[in-house]
């Protein structure tokens, strides 16, 4: 920061230097003068309605709010004073008149700022003693509970929703000691059901149906787990008690995600728990499924892969985009050295082989690395985004878009072949028919003719005149796709995010679009899963190994050959469509699929199906599952430690938070089939594992101490070319929205629950 | 019929049924002062109604001239000038009478005031009960369209100037100048935070000035006679006349207008009649939200500026309300404090939980319910709210009961031993 | 189809863009509604909101703000009498009791034929003409019970 750009001042006789601009809170809070607070929240608008904060300052004949005052050359501040003191007290005396005060029975007991500030702040006695006004609480959504008389009317929730989330499905009603907050459909909510207006809540006046009245916050250990929904990897911070997950929040801010959780992170955590999940390995017999015990399970599947490989016949594998990194890296381990085959893949959801290869030809390779983290779009002076939905699909990521808008003035080009809702953040929108992205993309890298589209923008954030108001609506504009190219030139920096419509040639396009645009270009590929990205990474390819090395390249494969002390096979595997149909031939005697449902994606003709033999690997009887001939109960995300790359390629460690007693780890089934096949994969223990991988896996050999501080990292596996047969027709996004995920997705209660009682569909405008 | 201690000036052609029609209004040196300003330079102007120290009639008193020049005029948004027309202040009712008799001295003001900021819009904010008010203005508002007093070019000069009311719906907050263009924005009352100070950002962020009708209205007279003449009508620091309120116990009600510096005492003895109904025990100076005056400090006072100023209360809105001594003190700041709590926007703490428990606790005491603790713990309940607002609506509320219990401890003393109101009785019937 | 008439529709057409931004015109447009509906309905909130493009909370948010708007029917003649310090020393209460006392609102606030109600409001700008009501836009300034006797009377003969 530059001299000029400083401000000196005096708070309780120290002298501080900090930027100039900064709020006197923030300034306070930088050499650790605590100043009370609850309408005040880092990076919402100011709102000056609590009054706890109020400080003395030189000159100033009345007590200031040091949540609205900028910092001054040469302003003098007490906040140790005896009026400061008073001021304090009553303020918190008269939170309280209305205040129930029924901790013993609020969830927010123990965790609730009201009472930390009223220990600190406050008096042992009211002298209030009128009736309080009661009215009685409102159920909002099946997750959003709200009891008018807790709160205290500090409209975080308010502007969470709002400014942070762009939902504004909270507002205000009434006025005086009536003032009330409402819920945008008259008794109840219609929105996103992020539950951050829960989590914001200082107070018990907002509650999560499902976490309340299970516990009290100090009967639970907290565990921070990387999320295993969407392929974002925010944490979610499990409150577990008994080896049962009651609830999800990042109250701590303590993951990538800051204090953001979306619907799936905060309540979905309940599928472990459903009535329809596994408990035991289930063996056909007599054509049916029936419970047989672990050993049993594990030798059958052990006895018939022999037998199949002593006939020749075909082995086929399907990872997990789910799974941990240490497991998939095992699982292809497993299915090269021991079943000898290259048969592997996953449900790919972006089409990152072909990124990285596009990119191993620019410049972009240089020092950093071409590739964006979440946060970076917080900051980012312009992002443009091609596909893809992030409100619904990539919430973390919409969300940090929306920071930027609001809070860095990032300008946000979109195009699309629908009106997304992040349009209401667009700098330039341009519509152009489905399927035309590609050839929208190569037109804006100069490559192609001019394809039809229409234009339309917003302002720029106008948060400080209007933070209380939603982002205007695009306006039309002219000038198609020629105006969007003009304006998308004059910058530089820019990230890239692409969804599943761009792929193949497509995204040699947009990495030669990006080439051409000043400074450095960063991109951040849509994937599906929370490990999508690293299923990918640890080589869950028929063509490549980990790290996008090809199979085929000796080199490469002499490594892994030298480590695992192993002959693997060089030529290339069967994609998943082609396993599906060698399986409709019969022409696959044995497919061995990992916490995932392909037949849901590539149907087969069970007769056919039932001539090969399958082995599934998961936490529910999935359609997949369904026709097995064996069924191993697996262990959730939740259940076990191990690290996880977010869809941008960050990596991150998970911890386990629960436990599902008749389960085991996919890595410790993989071990234990490796064992029963003749190879001893050594003790299923994920840190060693991850060691190998950070030796051997390009772009992962990151910090260890970072990870293990609960920050992520960076893996950027570019090694040069990429020699992958690029199959786009293999690029299928879910679109999974807030309310589904998969196959996860329809076993979580809260999440069925809140989508049934839906009105607005995501993906609708608005 | 005036009185003749009065000095008319804004209220010169109250007594003329003609004054509202345009042709009525051009009669009696309507637009005389618009024609004037169309010549002078904006500097001038605000020149000019600096040296009338002409201080704002809506009840802060701030000085008019300096409020206009404070309007960045390079700056390139549009700038507007709002007239503030919510008067809700108990005790007030003077700028319905000008709307309602001499409407066009206010759309002149505001032409004037648009000149001199360089504002081509303006609104009247007028509070939603006064919609016969609001009717008038509109059809003055047309004539003076049709007659180029307002419009494009106006009288053929390279001015524009655009006016329309607009209709309030009941919230005594719209009063306070930054709840009032949140209102005019579509939006809730809800003050602004300040700085910025609507000068720099004010209706959809743009430079405004707001000033109360009266204030607006005393604009042409000052230009049209020189802000010399008007000053002198006055005190040498506080210029001009002013429209009081006279209310309550007394036999003549009514607005007056008086010179600023003109003697309570005569405006309750010989203009208003004297007290009704029992002798003097208190006066509210200025509207509801000032510091009460007990009889002496009332019959020893001049009503400006400063002189109330110095009894540690306020000439506020003008709104004179005299209290006679069969009033109990406690009902009085019991209904004072309804007002306010109902009134509140809701916004801050103090304010809002504040008010809600000092009228509970005022009830239950005026009920006979009272303790003794009561009367301290009231009295710092209202010095709690005092300074600690968003907006002066808190200082508002908290006031009033401080002066009261101050100056009236022994009739709450009383409450304690008689129940239930030992005053109840006295009230008075009109 | 508009749930306003015709010459009421033609009027908030021209509201909403009488100002710089549209969103000035919700209080307006909201009060005139009310003034034609007597209240406003669900039907007649969801209307506004669309005309000038805001959610129905943005409405809500607003509406509930303003003592004058409401979202419940009142009688055709709705008398509001001020109770605030000016009418307070002039009777301002027990003009409030007698009015009640008259309609038969001493338990209710509105009459079961639906043609009055009775509402205590805060000063309404009258004080020097104290007690002071109001029946819907008109104004009834120094009253005292007979007087507020014929000024209900002729309302009633209006009904
Ligand atoms: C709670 C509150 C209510 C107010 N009500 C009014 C009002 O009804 N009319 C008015 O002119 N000023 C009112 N004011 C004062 C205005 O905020 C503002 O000072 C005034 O309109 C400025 O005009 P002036 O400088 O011409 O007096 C009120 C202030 C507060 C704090
Ligand atoms: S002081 Fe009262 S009226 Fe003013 S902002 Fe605070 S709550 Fe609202
Ligand atoms: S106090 Fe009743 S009209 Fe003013």
């Amino acid at each position: 920061m530059p001299e000029n750009n400083s401000v000196h001042l005096t708070i309780d006789g120290r002298a501080i230097t900090v930027p100039a601009g900064t709020l006197l809170i923030e300034a306070c809070r930088a050499v650790n003068i605590e100043v009370p607070c609850f309408c005040y929240y880092p990076n919402l608008s100011v709102q000056a309605a609590c009054r706890m904060c109020l400080v003395e300052i030189e000159k100033m004949p009345k007590l200031q709010t040091a949540c609205t005052v900028p910092v001054a050359e040469g302003m003098v501040v007490r906040t140790d004073t005896p009026t400061v003191h008073k001021a304090r007290k009553t303020t918190n005396e008269f939170l309280l008149t209305n205040h129930p005060l029924d901790c013993p029975v609020c969830d927010k007991g123990g965790e609730c700022e009201l009472q930390d500030m009223t220990l600190t702040y406050g008096t042992g006695t009211g002298r209030f003693d009128e009736p309080k006004r009661h009215r009685d609480e409102q159920q909002w959504s099946p997750v959003v509970f709200y009891d008018r008389p807790r709160c205290i009317l500090c409209y975080r929730c308010v502007r969470v929703c709002g400014e942070g989330m762009d939902v504004w499905a909270l507002g205000v009603g009434n006025r005086a000691i009536l003032s009330t907050i409402l819920p945008n459909a008259g008794d109840h909510l219609e929105c996103e059901e992020c539950g951050m207006c829960i989590d914001i809540c200082p107070v018990g006046a907002l509650t999560s149906g499902a976490y309340r009245y299970k516990t009290r916050p100090w009967e639970m250990k907290h565990v921070g787990a990387i999320c295993t929904f969407c392929g974002d990897g925010c944490r979610t911070t499990l409150g577990v008690r008994n080896d049962r997950i009651i609830r999800g929040d990042n109250r701590d801010a303590s993951g990538i995600n800051g204090e953001f959780l979306c619907i799936k992170g905060r309540y979905g955590f309940d599928f472990t728990q459903h009535a329809e999940r596994l408990k035991t390995p289930l063996a056909r017999i007599d054509g049916e499924l029936k419970p047989v015990s672990w050993a049993q399970a594990l030798e059958t599947v052990a006895r018939r892969w022999r037998a199949i490989q002593q006939q020749g016949g075909r082995f086929g594998v399907i990872g997990s985009t789910r799974a941990l990194n240490e497991e998939s890296y095992q699982l292809q381990r497993l299915a090269r050295q021991v079943l000898g085959t290259n048969n592997i893949d996953h449900h790919r959801s972006a089409d990152l082989p072909t990124l990285y290869d596009a990119l191993a030809g620019t410049s972009a390779t240089g020092s950093a690395p071409p590739l964006a983290a979440a946060a970076s779009l917080k900051t980012a002076s312009a992002v443009l985004l091609v596909g893809g939905d992030p409100t619904y699909e990539h919430p973390l990521l919409a969300w940090n878009v929306r920071w930027g808008y609001r809070l860095s003035g990032t300008r946000l080009y979109v195009l699309h072949h629908r009106e997304i809702k992040l349009r209401r953040q667009a700098h330039r929108m341009a519509v152009v028919a489905e399927g035309a992205e590609g050839a929208a993309v190569r037109y804006l890298a100069g490559q192609g003719g001019a394809v039809a589209a229409r234009l339309s923008a917003v302002g720029p954030a106008e948060e400080k005149r209007y933070p209380q108001l939603p982002p205007p609506d695009p306006q039309p504009i002219s000038g198609g796709l020629e105006e969007f190219k003009a304006e998308l030139e004059k910058e530089s920096n820019v990230v890239i995010i692409f969804g599943s419509e761009l792929r193949g040639d497509d995204i040699r396009a947009l990495v030669a679009l990006g080439g051409r645009l000043a400074g450095q270009t960063r991109y951040i590929g849509l994937a599906d899963h929370s490990n999508s990205h690293g299923a990918a990474d640890m080589g869950l390819y028929p063509d490549l190994l980990p790290g996008y090395e090809s199979v085929s390249d000796a080199a490469a494969r002499g490594r892994f050959e030298a480590l695992w002390g192993a002959r693997l096979p060089a030529e290339a595997g069967l994609n998943q469509r082609e396993m599906a149909e060698a399986l409709d031939r019969g022409e696959l005697a044995a497919l061995y699929v990992v916490g995932a449902n392909p037949l849901r994606l590539d149907p087969v003709n069970p007769a056919n199906l039932r001539r090969s033999f399958l082995v599934v690997q998961d936490l529910f009887l999935t359609e997949t599952a369904k026709e097995a001939d064996i069924v191993l109960p697996a262990l959730a995300a939740y259940e076990k430690t191990g690290t996880l790359t977010n869809t941008c390629g960050e990596v991150q460690a998970t911890r386990r938070a629960a436990a599902w007693p008749g389960g085991k780890s996919d890595l410790e089934i993989i071990h234990a089939l490796a064992r029963l096949m003749g190879v001893d994969f050594g003790r299923p223990d994920p840190d060693r594992v991850f060691a190998e991988i950070r030796a051997h896996v390009k772009g992962y050999n990151v910090s260890v101490v970072q990870l293990a501080a609960g920050r992520s990292a960076l893996a950027v596996p570019l090694n040069g070319a990429v020699p992958h047969r690029s199959a786009p027709h293999l690029i299928r996004s879910n679109h999974d929205t807030l309310f589904s995920d998969g196959t996860l997705g329809r076993y979580s209660h809260a999440i069925n629950e809140v989508m049934e009682k839906r009105l607005l569909l995501p993906g609708q405008a608005r | 019929m005036a009185h003749p201690l009065e000095i008319r000036v804004v209220s010169k052609r109250f007594d003329d049924p003609s004054a509202a029609t345009l042709k009525g209004y051009l009669a009696s040196d309507g637009y005389k002062a618009l024609e004037k300003a169309l010549k002078m330079k904006p500097e001038a102007i605000i020149e000019e109604v600096k040296t009338s120290a002409l201080r704002g009639r809506g009840g802060a008193g701030f000085p008019t001239g300096l409020k206009w020049s404070f309007i960045p005029r390079q700056s390139p948004k549009p700038k507007y000038v709002v007239c503030n027309a919510d008067e809700s202040e108990p005790g007030t009712c003077k700028d319905r009478l000008i709307m309602q008799f001499d409407p066009f001295s206010l759309l002149e003001g505001m032409a004037i005031a648009g000149i001199a900021i360089g504002a081509e819009r303006g609104f009247i904010y007028v509070r939603g009960e006064y919609r016969y008010l609001i009717d008038i203005l509109d059809r003055a508002i047309a004539e003076a369209y049709d007659a180029g007093y307002l419009g494009k070019k106006l009288r053929g000069t390279n001015f524009h100037f655009d006016l329309m009311t607009h209709t309030g719906a009941g919230a005594y907050e719209c009063g306070e100048e930054s709840a009032l263009l949140e209102s005019l924005e579509g939006k809730r009352g809800i003050p602004r935070i300040k700085p910025p100070f609507p000068a720099t950002s004010g209706l959809y962020g743009c430079p405004t000035v707001i000033n109360n009708v009266e204030t607006l209205a005393s604009v042409p007279h000052i230009i049209l006679n020189g802000g010399e003449w008007f000053l002198k009508l006055g005190l040498p620091k506080a210029g001009g006349v002013k429209l009081t309120c006279l209310s309550g116990h007394v036999h003549n009600p009514g607005v007056y207008e008086l010179p600023l510096g003109f003697p309570m005492r005569r405006l309750i003895e010989e203009i208003g009649g004297g007290v009704q109904g029992g002798a003097l025990k208190a006066v509210v100076p200025g509207g509801s939200s000032t510091p009460l005056l007990n009889a002496e400090e009332a019959l020893g006072v001049n009503l400006d500026f400063d002189s109330v100023a110095k009894l540690g209360s306020f000439l506020g809105s003008g709104g004179v309300v005299v209290v006679n001594d069969r009033t109990c003190m406690v009902k009085f700041a019991k209904r004072i404090i309804h007002f306010y709590r109902h009134e509140s926007c809701g916004w801050c703490v103090p304010c809002r939980e504040g008010t809600n428990w000092l009228e509970l606790t005022l009830t239950r005491f005026h009920l006979g319910g009272g303790r003794s603790e009561d009367i301290d713990v009231m009295f710092d309940v209202a010095q709690s709210i005092l300074g600690r607002t968003l907006c002066a609506l808190g200082d508002a509320a908290a006031m009033p009961t401080i002066s009261i219990i101050q100056k009236w401890r022994q009739e709450f003393e009383d409450h304690l031993a008689g129940r239930p109101c030992p005053y109840e009785r006295e009230f008075a019937h009109a | 189809m508009s749930v306003f008439s015709p010459t009421l529709d033609a009027k908030l057409t021209r509201l909403a863009e009488a100002y710089p931004q549209r969103r000035s015109a919700l209080v307006p447009m909201l009060l005139y509604a009310q003034d034609e509906l007597g209240w406003l309905t669900p039907e007649a909130i969801r209307e506004i909101a669309e005309r000038l493009g805001e959610t129905e909370l943005a409405v809500r948010e607003t509406i509930s703000y303003y003592s004058m708007l409401r979202t419940h029917p009142v009688g055709r003649y709705h008398v509001q009498v001020c109770t605030n310090i000016s009418c307070l020393l002039r009777g301002g209460e027990e003009l409030l009791q007698h009015c009640r006392k008259r309609l038969g609102l001493e338990q209710r606030d509105v009459t079961p034929d639906g043609v009055f109600s009775i509402e205590e409001v805060e000063c309404i700008g009258a004080c020097s003409w104290a007690p002071a009501l109001q029946v819907n836009y008109d104004f009834h300034q120094n009253l005292d019970p007979a007087r507020a006797d014929q000024v209900l009377a002729e309302y009633r003969q209006k009904a």
